[in-house]
């Protein structure tokens, strides 16, 4: 495990869905949207970076949804959605105006407050799970602008047209950040990197030693990219990996996320790499 | 000797660990180059007797299709091998290889390479084993992505 779990206060606000109405909408990606949710009464507790909260489509469903803004930052909560389902369908659809239902925040975090100052740390994202970096990065932006690290950015994703946060990627190369992007499949105009996210690690000029790295992606995107890093030279142990199981209850009682010893909701999302998910990436039945 | 390529060799990862007579027989079979942006390499089909070191900027691998144009199945940077049809018979390269941007590189003639190498089998071996760490990362890499890691699940 990896930073300690913050469970919601009390009972009823870990399993009772509290109501927030849709602010604001964006089309990230043809299979993306972002929602900008606010609490009909109060404010909304607050997360940490990697976080994530049962989302409820009245009638329909509850999945787990990371928070895709920076913890503290001003403004709604956000929340980036990829529609591969019935639930996330109608979550994708809700108009601004609607209401969600939010149980929340749960899990572990990044822990980047907690990083040494002068240490790189280098984040890997893969797909939608540039979601659940995307606050994190924004705060490791500030920091390498305090002086105190340097941030690099690699991420990759299916197709250029799949490629989220463009604007954020934009913004944060123009701040100073080393950013890389690479697509598996070009298409024509796209004059960037073609290959796997991992190809755009020779090109980052991170300094190993001491390094944090932090992984969010596909599972076996996740496996290589650690390896990588590692082959890299960043200790295993500062390789941070977050993992997607079907997450229920949200802190740790029905037992669906389960994987290996960890009950995902509570024990995650995010783990260390060396020592755990390395080998838990390995398990062949689970 | 030209210094630059010396120079440009032995800082090249393909290189890297390298005997200094393996870096001289490659050194003298070779001269820097440069590519403006959109500009060939080379042409699938064509007589692969060059492979390029890149030192700065970015190739792309592609292949034409009919009505869709120029499909990019890699983008090859700064300290890697593009072309490596030299290696193996019918030594004719399999796509084409274009600056993305403007590319340095340090051009190969393999052709007397290729013949050198056989004179040399503790050398050729050098060689060959570093090639075969090359394509077997690649065959990796396009494995992966033939995973379709990104593609859509099932989930709700």
């Amino acid at each position: 495990m990896l930073a300690e779990a913050v469970a919601p206060a009390g009972a009823a606000g870990a399993l009772v869905p509290t109501p927030y109405v849709v602010v604001e909408r964006r089309e990230e990606a043809a299979d993306v949207v972002t929602l900008a949710i606010e609490p009909t009464e109060g404010s909304a507790p607050t997360f940490r970076h990697g976080q994530f909260n049962m989302v409820t489509s009245f009638g329909r469903g509850e999945v787990a949804v990371s928070m895709s803004s920076a913890p503290g930052a001003p403004g709604p909560v956000e929340h980036s959605i990829r529609r591969v389902g019935a639930v996330t369908a109608a979550l994708c659809a809700a108009p601004v105006g609607s209401f969600v239902g939010i149980r929340g925040p749960f899990g572990t975090s990044w822990g980047v407050d907690d990083v040494e100052d002068g240490v790189d740390v280098v984040v890997m994202a893969g797909g939608i799970g540039l979601a659940p970096l995307r606050g994190a990065v924004r705060d490791l932006v500030a920091r390498q602008q305090a002086g105190r690290g340097r941030v690099f950015v690699l991420a990759g994703a299916r197709s250029p047209d799949q490629i989220l946060f463009d604007e954020d990627l934009r913004a944060w190369e123009r701040a100073g950040v080393h950013v890389g992007v690479s697509v598996d499949v070009g298409a024509p105009g796209w004059t960037g990197v073609v290959g796997v996210v991992t190809a755009l690690l020779p090109g980052a000029p991170f300094e190993a030693a001491g390094a944090l790295a932090l992984l969010c992606g596909p599972e076996i995107m996740m496996r290589f990219g650690g390896r990588a890093l590692v082959d890299r030279g960043v200790d295993a142990g500062r390789v941070r990996v977050s993992l997607e199981r079907n997450m229920q209850c949200g802190v740790g009682l029905c037992g669906h996320c389960q994987l290996g010893p960890l009950l995902v909701c509570r024990d995650g999302p995010v783990v260390r790499y060396g020592g755990l998910a390395d080998e838990l990436f390995m398990e062949r039945y689970r | 000797m030209n210094e630059a390529v010396r120079s440009l060799l032995s800082g090249h990862p393909f290189l890297a660990g390298f005997p200094p007579e393996a870096v001289e027989l490659v050194a003298e079979r070779a001269e820097v180059v440069t590519f403006q942006p959109g500009v060939l390499l080379f042409r699938e089909g064509s007589p692969a007797d060059v492979a390029y070191l890149v030192t700065a900027g970015h190739v792309a691998i592609e292949v034409h299709a009919p009505s869709r144009g120029p499909i990019v199945v890699e983008t090859i940077g700064e300290g890697r091998v593009v072309g490596l049809s030299w290696a193996a018979p019918p030594f004719r390269y399999q796509f084409d290889a274009r600056a993305i941007d403007e590319v340095e590189a340090v051009a190969i003639d393999t052709a007397p390479l290729r013949v050198a190498l056989a004179e040399n089998p503790v050398l050729g071996f050098l060689f060959l084993d570093r090639l075969a760490a090359v394509m077997l990362e690649r065959l990796q890499a396009t494995r992966i992505r033939l995973l379709d890691l990104y593609g859509t699940t099932d989930a709700g």
